[in-house]
């Protein structure tokens, strides 16, 4: 491998404290990387090339004096643009936060900087991470490293483009209904949700509050370990922060599938896949039993209502979450007569039409005569299916599913229609309504040479069985996507 | 014509005096520059979550426990959404469906005997920041600009719920006063009702006499003191009256107190009535309140009105002078400490009630403001019955203490006040004033006793007040007899 910016998180890991190269060099080409594929990808909506240099020089004195600050010390990481960064413009891709500088880094962000790690800049998503294709950014579409002319998906799109393309060589994003595993089985790269609760959620800006949660996309499932273990813990600022210690993840990596149970999701597989992906995952699940696995069919009936009743409980969290994007204190002001003209004319201004469709669709669904019919319906759906998956995992260990029903579509095929959008996100989201972990691998392409992600979920706090699982599926596809990452083929 | 009753619930909003905010860990300082008592938190930043301050659930939870509350096990924060400019998030924290406390009662008596007025609910949620209208009159919308300042926002607020157990206005001054006094005494706000840390909202409605169903309700705000209070709701039930005797409807609605005017008028209407779109706070878990946490609570709540109203008749006071010092932290504590002093109980009441309350009348100024405490009046009011002042000199003592010139022995030595009973050094004076006064000295003798009062005048004038009169009695009879 010649090109610095290609290495996975481990590989550069070890080359760091072999002294091979400097935390400055890998930058260096890392930053190259950026150069030649932002114009046709535009992952990035800010690239912070002074905090990064200063990030990287002190990642290497800190080696030089013989400090180790963990796995990410001295590798170039993207955040996604809804994570506070302190004086770093944070704009959630929207034009409401136009320029907007925090005066605070959130949890996530503090312990990346405190575990050396060179913060790269911020990349693109779908406004407030509504969406799943990248494309309802008010800053332009992030298009896909594998073919420009389709997108990421998302909402962590930028996140997902940059690791593939080898612009990042780690990027964190945040999921409510797959925001990190469908952009990931997109671009070929592994995408960790962890368990609600397991990274602090201080400092990421709401779009749900009950099913957002910040994970890593990484190019290896060992990877995305590691990334999981500098962010993850018990943080006070977090009332929902699981306050008990983090599990060791790694011990199983190794381990391989003999004797665990993995369950098939009935709902999650063949209605509504495209063929080539659930030939896929049916070859996967196979080298799987090969592997000393048990298959067992599992069926989750109330899964056929998750859909629905997500689409009420996100956007109603997001109808208050949003209220505060005002125009009083912060970001874009638009003047008016009064002070609720201000307030209505900046917000028509500021929000796209996705947010404020899922902003008028959650005030409706929490308005006084309907909130039993609607809110109250889908918290009692959200019961049930968190019910299914306890039986569910009483038969397996984990469940397994494709995580898109597709692979990447072309740039526009599906902004006309919210539904077919909606859709894309149809076996991620259980995971989220249950606050239970889940993982993308990539596990092959399909004809048109577009990567596949194959989904592993697992109970609540479940991720070293998740992650010994997903390393095994990872070497049984031999998926190695590097190839695709060199220079000539993103042009 | 039909009499009509009130029916009248009390909505009272509590400050807490916590150390830190409700969500987040700024300061609860109301004399702050403006907006420096602020982080990400309470200014609602992108990001930012709240978390449950412990110590204003327990001050939630003493307010609950001292109102005859049940303490709920789980209890739930809620968004509470509107837009508001001074509201950081456009959605404010409270408590909804599942509030702390629940189905307690305070008792008020106006004379006839104590009325339970129900307790619906205390629930906690945070206070908005202040907004200052610059232009037209200094309402929000004619401003030409405002500035907030977001020192206040995130202050742990309580809000209780009184049932419509209210049949009067002056039961509701008797509620709302009772209701400031347990709160002082439990120590979790300074309840200053002109600076707005303690605040009431009134519902009201009537019924002709006698009957059940409820009549349309008018909840009244921006009153900021008991007395506006009392006054505002006495305007209501007149309003109301002379509606309901002209044969029309009153329309539910929210009306503003006017103080200048002495009247209310409307705000908004049922129809026209905020949506508040209230669901469960995802930011936050219930909060979970178990035996152990409830019984160390309640092992730590100080003694309130009513129960020190007891214990005061049972030390022997009058049942009035027991309920003006039992309401009152202020007199409380120095009835306490004067009795501790070795004071006898009822003499120190009757001069906290009679002689302590008219000089701070007069003077304008508080009990906490005078250099008054519990020994200097353990001391005067001994000093009294021993016969070292006499009645009179006692006031001229307690106005020398009263602003601070010593203890009242020294006061009284300083003043010159001690009472003269010795008889040698009486009977002179009393010579005197008997041979200038031969005229009345004749009626006496003649068997007029009235005229001893008047000779008895002459003598107190004669030294300055200090004679004891008794004993001057005693020296004039003896010498006419």
């Amino acid at each position: 491998m010649s090109d610095l910016a290609d290495l996975t998180l481990a590989e550069a890991s070890r080359g760091l404290r072999a002294r091979e190269f400097t935390s400055v060099e890998l930058l260096e080409a890392v930053h190259r990387r950026a150069a030649m594929t932002e114009a046709n990808l535009h992952a990035y909506l800010t690239l912070d090339r002074d905090g990064a240099a200063r990030a990287a020089v002190a990642a290497d004195s800190a080696f030089k004096a013989g400090t180790d600050l963990g796995p990410l010390q001295g590798v170039p990481v993207a955040l996604k643009d809804n994570m506070v960064t302190r004086g770093l413009e944070t704009t959630c891709s929207s034009k409401i936060l136009s320029g907007y500088e925090p005066p605070y880094d959130g949890t996530a962000v503090s312990r990346l900087r405190d575990g050396g790690a060179v913060i790269m800049g911020k990349t693109n998503l779908d406004e407030f991470a509504m969406g799943s294709s990248t494309e309802n950014s008010a800053y332009g579409p992030t298009r896909n490293p594998w073919d420009p002319d389709r997108v990421p998906g998302g909402s962590s799109g930028g996140s997902a483009a940059a690791v593939a393309a080898g612009s990042a060589m780690v990027a964190y994003g945040s999921d409510t209904g797959g925001s990190i595993r469908q952009p990931a089985a997109m671009c070929g790269i592994v995408g960790l949700k962890p368990t609600y609760g397991l990274v602090s959620r201080y400092g990421l800006i709401a779009f749900a509050s009950s099913l957002d949660q910040i994970g890593p996309l990484t190019r290896r499932v060992e990877d995305a370990v590691a990334a999981l273990e500098v962010v993850g813990g018990h943080d006070p600022a977090d009332s929902t922060s699981y306050p008990g210690p983090v599990p060791d993840y790694r011990s199983g990596l190794e381990s391989g599938v003999s004797g665990l149970r993995v369950g098939v999701v009935t709902e999650l597989n063949g209605e509504g896949i495209e063929p080539a992906v659930q030939e896929a995952v049916d070859r996967t699940i196979a080298r799987l039993e090969a592997a000393g696995a048990t298959i067992v069919p599992v069926s989750l009936p109330s899964l056929e209502y998750a859909l629905s009743a997500y689409y009420l409980i996100a956007p109603a969290e997001c109808s208050a979450n949003l209220a505060r994007f005002d125009g009083v204190r912060y970001g874009l002001r638009r003047l008016g007569e009064n002070v609720e003209e201000m307030m209505s004319n900046t917000r028509a201004e500021g929000f796209g039409p996705e947010v404020t469709r899922r902003i008028l669709l959650g005030t409706y669904a929490l308005s006084a005569g309907y909130y039993d019919a609607f809110y109250g319906q889908a918290q009692r759906v959200r019961t049930l299916i968190i019910r299914d998956f306890q039986a569910a995992y009483e038969q397996a260990d984990v469940l397994v599913s494709p995580t898109s029903p597709t692979t990447a579509f072309p740039v526009g095929e599906r902004t006309a229609d919210p539904l077919s959008m909606y859709l894309s996100d149809v076996c991620t989201i259980p995971s989220n309504m249950s606050g239970d972990p889940a993982i993308s691998v990539p596990v092959g392409l399909d004809g048109a040479g577009l990567p596949i992600g194959f989904q592993v979920m697992a109970p609540a706090l479940g991720e070293p069985v998740m992650v010994r699982v997903a390393a095994e599926v990872e070497r049984l596809a031999g998926f190695d996507a590097r190839a695709r990452f060199a220079s000539s083929e993103v042009q | 014509m039909m009499a009509y009753e009130p029916v009248i619930g009390i909505e009272t909003h509590v400050e807490l005096t916590t150390a830190s905010k409700m969500f987040c860990g700024c300061p609860v300082d109301f004399g702050a520059p403006p907006n420096t008592n602020v982080c990400p938190v309470c200014l609602g930043l992108p990001g930012a979550l709240p978390v449950v301050n412990g110590t204003a659930v327990e001050y939630a939870m003493t307010i609950g426990l001292a109102l005859n509350c049940d303490i709920a096990a789980h209890s739930v924060f809620a968004r509470k959404n509107y837009f508001y400019p001074d509201m950081p998030k456009n959605y404010q924290i409270s408590q909804f469906d599942e509030p702390l406390c629940v189905d307690g009662h305070l008792d008020i008596d106006t004379g006839d005997g104590p009325v339970p007025v129900g307790i619906t609910r205390v629930h906690m949620e945070e206070d908005t920041g202040k907004s200052t209208h610059i232009g037209e009159g200094g309402r929000i919308h004619a401003a030409t600009h405002s500035l907030i300042d977001f020192n206040r926002a995130g202050v742990p607020l309580m809000e209780i719920v009184s049932e419509p157990d209210i049949r009067s206005a002056e039961q509701a001054r008797a509620f709302v006063t009772e209701l400031r006094e347990v709160v002082l005494r439990l120590g979790v706000s300074d309840a200053k009702l002109e600076e707005g840390s303690m605040r009431f909202d009134g519902n009201i409605s009537l019924r002709p006499e006698g009957t059940e169903a409820f009549g349309t309700k008018v909840e009244i705000k921006n009153m900021n003191s008991i007395r506006s209070l009392q006054r505002a709701l006495n305007h209501e039930i007149e309003r109301q009256t002379a509606l309901l005797e002209a044969g029309e409807a009153v329309v539910q609605e929210t009306r503003h107190w006017n103080e200048e005017t002495g009247t209310t008028s409307g705000m908004r209407s049922k129809e026209e009535s905020f949506d508040y779109r209230y669901f469960p706070e995802p930011d936050l878990v219930p909060v979970a309140v178990d035996d152990e946490w409830r019984e160390r609570v309640t092992a730590r709540l100080p003694e309130l009105p009513a129960q020190a109203y007891g214990r005061y008749l049972d030390m022997g006071l009058d049942g009035p002078v027991a309920a003006v010092i039992s309401r009152d932290v202020e007199y409380g504590s120095v009835f306490e400490a004067a009795v501790a002093a070795g004071g006898t109980p009822q003499m120190v009441a009757n001069w906290l009630t009679g002689e302590v309350t008219a000089l701070l009348r007069r003077t304008e100024s508080t009990l906490a403001e005078s250099a008054i405490n519990g020994t200097a009046l353990a001391e005067l009011s001994s000093m009294v019955a021993d016969g070292t002042l006499s009645a009179s000199a006692a006031k001229d003592v307690l106005a020398g203490v009263a602003a601070g010139e010593g203890t009242p022995d020294e006061v009284a030595a300083s003043r010159d006040l001690i009472q003269v009973s010795d008889s040698a050094a009486l009977e002179p004076i009393v010579d005197e004033v008997l041979a200038a006064n031969a005229e009345a000295v004749e009626k006496l003798r003649a068997g007029d006793g009235k005229v001893v009062g008047f000779l008895i005048g002459q003598v107190m004038r004669a030294t300055g007040g200090k004679a004891d009169p008794g004993a001057v009695s005693e020296i004039i009879r003896s010498r006419a007899g």
